[in-house]
């Protein structure tokens, strides 16, 4: 099952959870990816080792989504 | 290492910044060394110019020479600084954190991280030591640092998602996170090590062993 997953004050919260052979589980995902998008989140997958890649849409192939903060100079 | 042709978002809020790559960042360092040099040199001088004058103006002079030597250690300090860690979480939350940031690395980064607090990867550009407010870089060769202050926007994360969102951003787009960073010092390994954490210190010695 591929997760949607947002860091946060708790570690991460599991926004969604999906399936293929589920459209409405891939639904709720779409949406709920698209609320934290609009809240000022960037959701990243990883492409590899040592590799990560921003998406602007939900990757429904993808095992797990992480929704980051912006990051900026201290 | 990031994606190819990958841009980090974050930079368009440096819109300004020249997007840092191998050259700019050696370029920076030697202008980093040049400053420091410029800083310390007139109270060597001045230290040499008033024995010659009076010998027994010493004490001043050795007051000049501690400033010269102070100001490259001041700044390796502030470099250092980076990596010391933050006010942690309470327990559940950090576990979690860390089980995440776990996910996301190797087991050889896992265990460091696990030993020091923060996290080795490996870039484009050298070997990155990725804390919760900052990453050091050890350049090729693993005798030069460059001590990067940035951190995510969000003060009430544990201590595991900190890291785990520089990261995440450094694999997405490398040459944009240390576009995205302040440099807050660059110079010699030895000089940043002493001033690190003890704790710090193993990581910063693997990363120079992984870089050379």
């Amino acid at each position: 099952m591929a997760r949607l997953i947002r860091m946060d004050q708790t570690g991460h919260t599991t926004l969604a959870e999906w399936t293929a052979g589920d459209p409405s589980s891939a639904e709720a995902a779409i949406a709920a990816f698209r609320e934290e998008l609009d809240a000022g989140y960037y959701a990243v997958v990883s492409a590899g080792e040592g590799q990560a890649e921003q998406v602007r849409e939900l990757p429904l192939e993808a095992d797990l989504v992480i929704l980051r903060r912006p990051i900026a100079g201290g | 290492m990031s994606a190819p042709g990958a841009v980090l978002p974050e930079t368009a809020a440096v819109h300004w910044r020249p997007r840092l790559d191998a050259e700019r960042l050696r370029r920076r360092g030697r202008l980093w060394t040049a400053t420091t040099v410029a800083h310390s040199i007139p109270f060597l001088v001045t230290a040499v110019v008033l024995l010659a004058l009076e010998p027994l103006s010493f004490p001043v002079a050795i007051m000049a020479i501690v400033h010269a030597w102070m100001i490259p250690e001041l700044y390796a300090a502030r470099g250092a600084n980076v990596l010391r860690p933050r006010r942690r979480s309470a327990d559940g939350p950090e576990r979690v954190a860390a089980g995440l940031l776990g996910d996301l690395v190797g087991h050889a980064a896992r265990e460091v991280h696990g030993r020091t607090g923060v996290v080795p990867e490996r870039g484009r550009l050298g070997i990155w030591v990725v804390g919760e407010a900052g990453a050091l870089l050890v350049r090729p060769g693993g005798r030069r640092v460059d001590c990067w202050c940035v951190k995510a926007d969000a003060a009430d994360l544990p201590s595991g998602d900190r890291i785990a969102h520089l990261l995440l951003a450094l694999r997405e787009d490398e040459q944009g996170f240390a576009t995205v960073a302040n440099l807050a010092f660059s110079g010699a390994r030895w000089r940043v090590r002493r001033r690190l954490t003890p704790a710090v210190r193993p990581a910063l010695d693997a990363a120079a062993g992984l870089a050379r």
